[in-house]
């Protein structure tokens, strides 16, 4: 059995929006069914949130983004409760499972509303050893920054290096919220956050949803003619303790990646996939993760961000939305790279469209101090 | 097609008001041992997990994070869900999901609380819309209470009935090491010593905040069918919600209760849910709830569920064995009270229950998980592979 993607939708991405954030996953899903002309609650029989209770200020925030998506004596829910690349993967999973057809997944973040992330990341380390430190996901990514600068001889330059170029190529998507340029001076110059993350290096906070319809492949043929597949899907935790870890490697992404690979059946992957949209919560990322992928030499990341259009050496496409450097919400953030990806498969990706006729692109989340869980999933061209 | 399922292991701690003994991680790492050891296989057979509590109430952020550590899941797939109450349901359904689809053989669900960590109280008291109802709530018992003035009103129980059922979860939960509050009740009338939380609602007829964790270890049939212990096969599963503004005066509803249970029995061919299902573990967190929800479920008549509870039908050695854990009322582990009546099941089930067995041959279980703004997960356990 094949899961297809039928249609995708999102809400602009903004700060201090209006919008509830039920309001905006409703936004997001209202347009998704009105695409493939699904009608609400009735023509669809499960549901897959991604929220979290404590950016949204409410235990089971579920409860909200489940009715506007229809659970209301309906279709059932549940509720992902990492980054919303899982909430894909699990989508896929439940018809893969044959017990729905067609699953609406939704994930939305209204992050500006929190006045300070760090206390609540903070949270998000082991009691007795890491919290105690005062550490939160700025720190523990500055100190990955550093383990990788250290192992490969990096400058600032090269990482900072990766902000400008995501900038430049986000100029031109109308979707994503900075939509200003760079230069490399002022990313460095830039307030320090955590040595050497400084503020322009850290993906911006903003509010926004998004929305896909996944089915099965016979009502994925029904719904439209140019279906996109999930062929493939992997995700992967590491070690929680900072001090147990290689943080200059993403063993975890590796082995997400290749299991994804492998399930898709994909043999060569840095021939065969034709462009990446990556997670990026900090700059020091994109490379880092293209080495994991195999889509640079270790070492050689920063390299592939050293002339206007980032690629790989092998000549593929990165993060040609312009990543979330350029302002994805939390937890949004994975969902949009799936988002992202399947526009470009499609051709429909308005100003930011890569070159060529790309049949199968890789999309990847990640979320946890120090990217501690990878989730990767493979798309492809089903037309 | 989807490929059967079975229930190959489980393992749950000793649940407790507090274990100041162990942290978060070494709670889950308990139940995770305990059911390795219970499917007699190894933490590396292990392919994938799926974890979940309440998000919010230890007042700590990604859980999982600083779990995977302890549980083995560093290194492998893993996916956390939370949907409140039913969180243990859920992941239950999920770890089901995760095989059947095929791309999974043998997976690990994980469902936790430890309550003393955080404020449960304050925690839930953000379930309702911070604009429209968040200053009249009140929690789990404001909701339980008003449940159970309904029930007596309408079906003319007398208020003794809430400690007629304690009496007999009491008992049951005697009979079960794992449970939380093992009262010796000696009758109705010290149930009814308890005070008011608020009437009718006394201390007894309402769960406690326990800490634990249980596990279950899932696999696919043909992984199953090489498992030395006798697996438990998953005949169907279903979630049913019922969406956000329930507090708006007037009745409560049991809407997703009945269409939960009335749409897996139909599907299965279950007509006579009490003849054809040998026990039933339900999610009902106060006493009152249980009577209601026997109903809505479809066991027996609206207004029936009392008066078979007067005459003892539901105890564990009778008719129909209801909770013969104990339930939710004595054991509630929040994070894990789904995934508990799933496990109870299984062992009934398997004949494994030791002394709160029961005395029917079983052969069909159910097992629901209850939370959020009325939300229902329902599982259907078979002892045999039809």
């Amino acid at each position: 059995m094949k899961v297809g993607i039928v249609a995708v939708s999102q809400t602009p991405f903004g700060e201090q929006t209006p919008w509830r954030p039920q309001e905006l996953t409703f936004l997001a899903v209202k347009q998704a069914l009105e695409k493939v002309g699904l009608g609400f609650r009735e023509d669809y029989e499960f549901i897959v949130t991604c929220s979290s209770d404590h950016w949204d200020g409410k235990t089971l925030s579920d409860v909200e983004h489940g009715e506007v998506a229809g659970a209301h004596l309906g279709p059932g829910e549940v509720k992902v409760a990492m980054d919303g690349a899982n909430a894909v993967l699990l989508g896929a999973i439940k018809i893969l499972s044959g017990r729905a057809r067609k699953v609406v997944v939704t994930a939305c973040c209204k992050e500006t509303q929190v006045l300070d992330p760090c206390v609540i990341e903070n949270f998000g380390f082991s009691v007795p050893y890491q919290q105690l430190l005062g550490l939160d996901f700025i720190q523990a990514g500055a100190l990955q920054a550093s383990a990788y600068m250290h192992r490969y001889g990096l400058q600032r330059e090269d990482l900072a290096r990766v902000v400008v170029a995501e900038r430049n190529l986000g100029l031109a998507n109308p979707r994503m919220l900075k939509k200003e340029k760079l230069t490399l001076g002022e990313v460095m110059a830039a307030k320090m956050l955590a040595f050497p993350i400084t503020e322009q290096e850290l993906r911006p906070a903003c509010d926004g949803a998004c929305a896909m319809i996944l089915a099965d492949e016979e009502a994925a043929k029904e719904l439209t003619d140019r279906p996109v597949w999930i062929t493939g899907f992997g995700s992967c935790y590491e070690n929680h303790n900072l001090g147990d870890r290689d943080l200059a490697e993403a063993f975890a992404l590796t082995k997400a990646a290749q299991q994804a690979i492998d399930m898709a059946g994909i043999g060569n992957p840095v021939q065969d996939i034709d462009l990446l949209e990556i997670s990026e919560h900090y700059s020091y990322q994109l490379p880092l993760w293209l080495e994991a992928l195999g889509f640079c030499e270790k070492g050689n990341g920063p390299g592939a961000f050293s002339s206007s259009k980032p690629q790989s050496p092998f000549l593929k496409p990165v993060n040609p939305s312009g990543g979330l450097l350029c302002g994805v919400p939390r937890y949004v953030a994975g969902a949009n790279r799936v988002l992202e990806a399947f526009l470009q498969l499609r051709g429909e990706a308005a100003g930011v469209q890569v070159e060529g006729e790309p049949m199968v692109a890789l999309a990847h989340g990640t979320y946890g101090p120090a990217a501690q869980h990878h989730c990767v999933i493979i798309l492809e061209r089903g037309f | 097609m989807p490929r059967s399922t079975a229930i190959v292991g489980v393992g749950q701690t000793f649940h407790r008001a507090r274990r100041p003994d162990v942290n978060i991680g070494e709670l889950c790492t308990e139940s995770v041992k305990a059911a390795l050891e219970d499917a007699r296989i190894s933490i590396k057979d292990v392919q994938a997990f799926i974890v979940g509590n309440m998000e919010l109430f230890e007042g700590r952020y990604v859980q999982d994070m600083w779990q995977a550590d302890f549980i083995g899941a560093a290194g492998k797939p893993g996916i956390r869900v939370t949907t409140g109450g039913t969180t243990g349901g859920t992941l239950a359904c999920v770890a089901f999901e995760f095989v059947a689809s095929g791309v999974f053989d043998t997976v690990m669900a994980v469902g936790f609380e430890k309550q003393s960590e955080g404020d449960t109280r304050a925690g839930l008291k953000t379930v309702s819309d911070p604009l429209w109802i968040r200053w009249l709530t009140t929690g789990a018992i404001g909701y339980f209470s008003r449940q159970a003035r309904y029930y007596m009103r309408e079906t003319g129980a007398p208020e003794a009935m809430g400690s007629v059922v304690r009496v007999r979860l009491a008992q049951h939960a005697r009979r079960n090491p794992h449970a939380h509050l093992r009262m010796d009740l000696k009758g109705v009338e010290e149930a009814m010593e308890a005070p008011y939380l608020i009437p009718p609602l006394r201390q007894t007829d309402m769960c406690p905040a326990s800490e634990g964790a249980c596990a279950i270890v899932v696999t696919s049939e043909e992984v199953a069918k090489r498992m030395p212990r006798k697996p438990v096969w998953v005949k169907d599963w279903i979630t049913v919600h019922k969406e956000a503004m329930y507090i708006r005066g007037g009745r409560h509803s049991v809407a997703d209760l009945e269409m939960a249970a009335s749409k897996i029995f139909k599907r299965n061919g279950i007509s006579k849910p009490m003849e054809q299902i040998s026990v039933a573990e339900i999610y009902a967190p106060s006493t009152w709830a249980e009577l209601e929800w026997l109903e809505a479920y479809g066991f027996c008549q609206k207004g029936q569920a009392w008066r078979l509870e007067e005459k003892g039908f539901f105890y564990l050695d009778r008719e129909f064995p209801v909770n013969p854990s104990g339930g939710v009322v004595c054991t509630n582990p929040i994070g894990a009270t789904g995934l508990i009546r799933v496990a109870e099941c299984a062992l009934q089930l398997r004949g494994d229950a030791g002394e709160h067995q029961i005395n029917r041959r079983p052969t069909l279980g159910f097992a629901t998980a209850w939370g959020g703004s009325g939300w229902t997960v329902a599982v259907l356990l078979s002892a045999t592979k039809q």
